[in-house]
């Protein structure tokens, strides 16, 4: 530690299964530069062994520690403390929005989890399919003949459906991940099932646009884009089948 | 259950804390339409009063003379330009134009809408 601890009031959003949610508060002293989820960890280990909440790698790998700090989406493992408060600041801590609260900071992402799947998504892909098309990494270019693989960028966080406005109101609304995981499996073999996944109302053009999940997304997906990249692949087929022979429209079908 | 999407979390909509410039866009989109779309209402109210005869109807215009109304009339250009703009920001990106430039494209646009909303209120307000 370079400096003195810092004095942090901690809001925790705390809610039993089927109970009431209250905001318990402590106040901690902690170093600025340590995690967030250090701090929590620390909360339950000599403090309340009652809270609640979901952490594995502790290196923004599994995506587990999700939640709403200071009312925005962070991966807490990766959230310093001075990055988002201040000596005897506020530090609240809210659950994932459009999730259901299963208990304090730990939702219920199974639905969520099950769109995935559905979407086919792969976490490992060639690495030129793993980047977004506009930043193909050097290194990729240089080693043009080798075929490597990688982990693809999405680590199933939730954080964008968290701060979707869109999703906040439509329980049906597929979700920015799910729309970017279509896009990315689909841009690898494209499909009609996957096209039917995402073109209808409650898919594609459910998003407005707020693009507060690319904000928000702690790995690089860029949600937002793949929507609008997807968007375009299915206006442009329905604009190509206005001028397509009828002919050649029942030889597709 | 409660932190579920749910429609009656509307409100939310409207609150850009702890959200980025693209709420922003989301949240201005969302008052002008609602915004014109009140305009439209009072619109076919006003031309409702030609059915009640000239005097019913100069009356009324008498009344939208007075400088609260000809700032309503500000706000629904200003609603009309901000609504317009944004809209084709967002049809762009939707054909993929621009999206990894939506925000510079947003403050430039918004700019724009300040200066035309400026000289319409010059014009509107300095000519009496």
């Amino acid at each position: 530690m370079t400096e003195q601890p810092w004095q942090v009031h901690f809001k925790i959003y705390r809610q039993r299964s089927g109970q009431k949610p209250y905001i318990q508060t402590l106040t901690l002293a902690v170093d600025p530069d340590e995690y967030i989820l250090d701090a929590i960890e620390r909360i339950w280990a000599n403090h309340d062994r009652t809270l609640t909440y979901r952490h594995a790698c502790h290196h923004s790998t599994c995506g587990a520690c999700g939640m709403r700090v200071n009312g925005c989406e962070k991966l807490a493992c990766i959230t310093t403390i001075r990055s988002v408060t201040q000596n005897g600041g506020n530090l609240r801590i809210d659950p994932l929005r459009n999730f259901p609260v299963v208990s304090d900071l730990v939702v219920d992402m199974g639905d969520f989890f099950l769109r995935m799947n559905k979407s086919g998504f792969d976490s490992v892909a060639l690495s030129e399919a793993a980047c977004l098309p506009y930043e193909k990494p050097k290194i990729l270019m240089d080693q043009a003949e080798q075929v490597t693989e990688r982990l693809v960028d999405c680590i199933e966080c939730g954080l964008c459906i968290s701060a979707c406005p869109a999703a906040n109101t439509d329980k049906e609304y597929v979700g920015p991940a799910v729309l970017a995981s279509i896009q990315f499996m689909y841009a690898q073999n494209p499909s009609q099932e996957l096209i039917d996944q995402a073109d209808h109302h409650s898919g594609l053009w459910r998003c407005h646009s707020a693009y507060e999940c690319t904000q928000v997304c702690p790995s690089g997906v860029d949600p937002a884009w793949r929507i609008m990249d997807m968007r375009k692949k299915v206006l442009t087929d329905r604009i190509k089948s206005i001028f397509r022979p009828r002919s050649q429209e029942k030889k597709n079908a | 259950m409660p932190n579920q999407p749910e429609a009656n979390n509307w409100p939310r909509w409207f609150d850009p804390r702890s959200r980025s410039l693209g709420t922003f866009g989301f949240i201005l989109n969302r008052v002008t339409a609602l915004g014109l779309t009140l305009y439209l209402l009072m619109h076919l109210v006003a031309l409702g009063q030609l059915a009640k005869g000239a005097d019913a109807y100069d009356g009324f215009i008498a009344l939208v003379k007075n400088p609260l109304f000809k700032l309503g009339e500000l706000l629904v250009i200003a609603a009309g330009v901000i609504h317009g703009l944004n809209g084709i920001r967002i049809a762009l990106n939707s054909f993929g134009i621009g999206v990894r430039r939506q925000r510079s494209t947003f403050i430039a646009l918004m700019a724009v809408s300040v200066l035309v909303i400026a000289f319409f209120a010059y014009k509107m307000f300095s000519e009496g």
